[in-house]
């Protein structure tokens, strides 16, 4: 049963990715990467992480995708014209694509296959407290540090959207 | 039709390879420089799931660094997205265009 979910889930998700690429209008392309980023939090719900998948859908489909679509209306940015085909980029692309595939074979070939079977329903459901509870022990100095880099990037917004500094 | 039926790491491994590459085929093919960032945040979530599917699939089934790893990335990413369209805007400001192709005064 979760492979059949397994199935479906990374089969959205890889199509709805496609269509990012593929859509010419960027209005598309945000809605088809709001899709792709509820896709990936069903798949983080089948791999049983319950909190990331909450938060991958509050964030990003919720809080960033909601920033793309700002943008994109207020700069009123207008559906990609046809160009004639960049043949060297695409050449390009797929020579990155086949030396991206020899290193994941390398890797693939590397795990020890067969014993990293998934068995649904052995993770604990209460990972929001878990994952708090190491948050603010463990990793108490990323944490807050973390802060600080959202403090700065407020500051820096605030400053690169005045007109005159 | 083992592996069709029983998900193992390598599956999800291999979807999150997929997607980063999906990413950066869209970097490389686009011109419109927003699409170009939402890109981008298709590689960082691709290496996010990785990291899910690693700590999943860890031998120590109880501890979530991994996934507290995923979520400085999704905290750092928000902060990255802010700041990357903060820029874009000032830059459509200074030159009325968001294609790359006409943004080429660095270029050598």
């Amino acid at each position: 049963m979760e492979a059949l979910f397994f199935w479906i889930f990374a089969i959205g998700m890889v199509g709805s990715a496609l269509a990012v690429i593929f859509n010419r209008n960027p209005v598309a392309c945000a809605l088809c990467l709001v899709g792709t980023f509820v896709f990936l939090a069903a798949l983080f719900i089948t791999l049983e992480a319950f909190f990331l998948a909450a938060v991958q859908i509050i964030v990003y489909a919720g809080a960033v995708m909601v920033l793309f679509l700002f943008i994109i209306m207020l700069l009123d940015i207008k559906a990609e014209k046809k160009k004639p085909i960049p043949y060297g980029k695409i050449g390009l692309v797929i020579i990155l694509s086949l030396i991206f595939g020899f290193f994941f074979n390398i890797v693939l070939n590397g795990l020890p296959n067969g014993q990293s079977i998934l068995h649904w329903g052995t993770a604990s459901t209460q990972d929001a407290k878990e994952i708090g509870m190491i948050l603010f022990s463990k990793y108490i100095l990323p944490f807050v540090v973390t802060g600080v880099l959202l403090l700065v990037a407020t500051l820096g917004v605030v400053l690169l959207s005045k007109r005159e500094v | 039709m083992n592996w069709l039926t029983e998900i193992t790491l390598n599956h999800y491994l291999a979807l999150s390879g997929i997607l980063f590459m999906i990413g950066m085929a869209g970097v490389m093919i686009r011109r419109s420089i927003l699409v170009i960032y939402m890109c981008l945040e298709l590689m960082l979530n691709a290496a996010n799931l990785a990291l899910v599917a690693f700590n999943r699939f860890s031998p120590a089934a109880r501890d979530y660094d991994g996934q507290i790893m995923v979520f400085f990335i999704i905290t750092v990413a928000a902060a990255e997205v802010a700041v990357g369209l903060a820029l874009i805007v000032s830059l459509y400001r200074l030159r009325q265009t968001t294609n790359v192709n006409d943004l080429n005064s660095l270029k050598f």
